[in-house]
């Protein structure tokens, strides 16, 4: 068998598949924030609702934000009914996604494993496959023999600090190439009339008698009949100018990769414990996560500490990863909630929309995130699946709380 | 990483720190009268400025002892640090 160089089999760099404009006056619907979940709620608004006279406003480029910067893993191994009722409509969408959009996503159904280093752990887990299992969630539990069948270079010896016990396993998570996404997304949007709006960053809402009339921006106010935040990590900022108070935290969130290497990890390794994530990209890199820093920021990197442990904690797992060398590093801005969930619905303010407070974990959501805001934004109403997660549960108490059910620490 | 200037210690090292997110939160002062809507403001509810931000770190691997700091979240400068129970400083 031929050597197999890394990256040799991805498709080549597309060539333009949106124009970015000018703005105009007025637009029925003006999103802000061009990643993914913007992308994909101008992308199912158009294609869903019929709705195409759509402006997508972004401070940066085009999916230069979040949408750049995550791990991109793909999993809806949740425990609670409603994350686990949006997350696996996701992933359904993901699993039909590269040819609706007619576009490589290089969507790759490698699986998901969730490490247990303690006997809670296992306990924990297990429960978390049952609860998976009766939302039709596929989920399994993995001795730790099991787990080296999966993904062989795990060290799974009990001589380590925090030994290997098992781990739960979802066959159908994995990942996709992040970039190809937010390109798919956005030239099927733009076929269907959607317009991007690049370097125009919304200063504020404007906001008469009760209803959004549109936004300021670095480039002038636009009218707009609706306006569907996807503003990420800055939702608190641009909520706050409509008199909007959220109960976010904007923290960073750091990842890195490796040099290229030859294909070594055939699957995703998560661990809450030790608490780093690590997959392998198409081209080679090994990419990995952690969690966030402790302190908010608005700023895009974190403190050193947190890459240290998050290598320390890599590097008992695999020990194969000795002499890999770090490539880049670098953080996203995440809106973490109170209850570890989406914030996603109406607002106070009439024709004003929220999606905000994925934290960590907005990327895996993109396809249903676009489905059911489209939705909501298009009926002025909720989505059934995004109902769970309007803003008054802070009040009402109706917490979808998955700190520490989520198969991740926030 | 921070160098955070702990008012009894010095300068020392983020990595020496615990978080304790915003300063000021007072408990309120006649629970039993809140409102669900003013127990959820208390609960859940934290100032997220893109700028300065006054906020409680403890000293947890040196002194061990809490304190206040006025830093900026845009830029992560930390532009006052005081003792709690003192009155927020004015800053740039």
């Amino acid at each position: 068998m031929s050597p197999h160089a890394p990256g040799a089999d991805l498709p080549e760099h597309p060539d333009r598949l949106w124009s970015a404009t000018e703005p105009k006056a007025s637009y029925d619907v003006v999103i802000v924030g061009a990643g993914g979940h913007g992308l994909a709620t101008a992308y199912y608004l158009a294609k869903n609702h019929g709705i195409t006279n759509v402006a997508v406003l972004e401070r940066g480029w085009l999916a230069g934000g979040n949408m750049a910067r995550n791990t991109t893993i793909i999993r809806s191994n949740y425990l609670w009914d409603e994350s686990a009722g949006i997350y696996e409509h996701a992933l359904k969408l993901w699993e039909g996604l590269e040819e609706e959009l007619d576009y490589p996503l290089l969507f790759s159904q490698r699986g998901v494993l969730n490490l247990a280093h303690s006997l809670q752990d296992v306990r924990d887990s297990m429960r978390r496959v049952e609860a998976n299992r009766l939302n039709g969630v596929d989920a399994e539990w993995l001795d730790p023999q099991q787990v080296k069948e999966v993904c062989p270079i795990v060290n799974v010896s009990p001589g380590v600090r925090y030994p290997v016990l098992g781990g739960t396993f979802q066959p159908r998570a994995g990942i996709a190439k992040h970039d190809h996404v937010a390109w798919g997304l956005a030239r099927a949007a733009a076929a269907l009339g959607v317009e991007f709006i690049e370097h125009c960053e919304v200063t504020g809402l404007q906001v008469r008698d009760g209803r959004v009339t549109g936004v300021e921006t670095t480039r002038g106010t636009i009218a707009a009949g609706r306006v569907a935040l996807c503003a990420a990590g800055h939702t608190s900022v641009v909520a706050a100018t409509a008199g909007i108070d959220l109960p976010l935290q904007s923290h960073p969130l750091q990842a890195l990769v490796s040099e290229l290497l030859e294909p070594v990890h055939p699957t995703v390794v998560m661990s809450n414990a030790v608490h780093v994530y690590v997959s392998q990209a198409h081209k080679g890199e090994l990419v990995m996560g952690a969690g966030i820093d402790a302190a908010n920021s608005y700023r895009q990197r974190g403190a050193f500490h947190i890459i240290e442990q998050q290598m320390a904690a890599a590097l008992e797992l695999f020990p194969v990863f000795a002499r890999a060398h770090v490539l880049r590093t670098w953080g996203g801005v995440v809106d973490v909630s109170p209850d570890a969930s989406p914030i996603m619905g109406l607002t106070p303010v009439e024709g004003l929309y929220l999606n905000c407070g994925w934290g960590t974990g907005g990327f895996k959501a993109t396809p249903g995130v676009g489905w059911c805001f489209a939705h909501t934004v298009a009926n002025d109403e909720p989505h059934p699946l995004n109902a769970p997660f309007s803003l008054d549960r802070f009040v009402t108490g109706a917490l979808v709380d998955e700190h520490g059910a989520a198969a991740v620490a926030h | 990483m921070l160098l955070i200037p702990c008012p009894w210690c010095g300068p020392r090292d983020e990595a020496e720190f615990h978080y304790g997110g915003q300063a000021h939160v007072a408990y309120p002062a006649d629970p039993g009268a809140l409102s669900d809507e003013e127990w959820a403001r208390y609960l859940f509810f934290r100032d997220n400025p893109k700028g300065s931000f006054a906020e409680r770190w403890s000293h947890s691997a040196g002194c061990r002892r809490w304190f206040n700091a006025v830093r900026d979240t845009a830029t992560n400068e930390i532009h006052a640090v005081y003792r709690v129970g003192e009155p927020r400083p004015v800053t740039p």
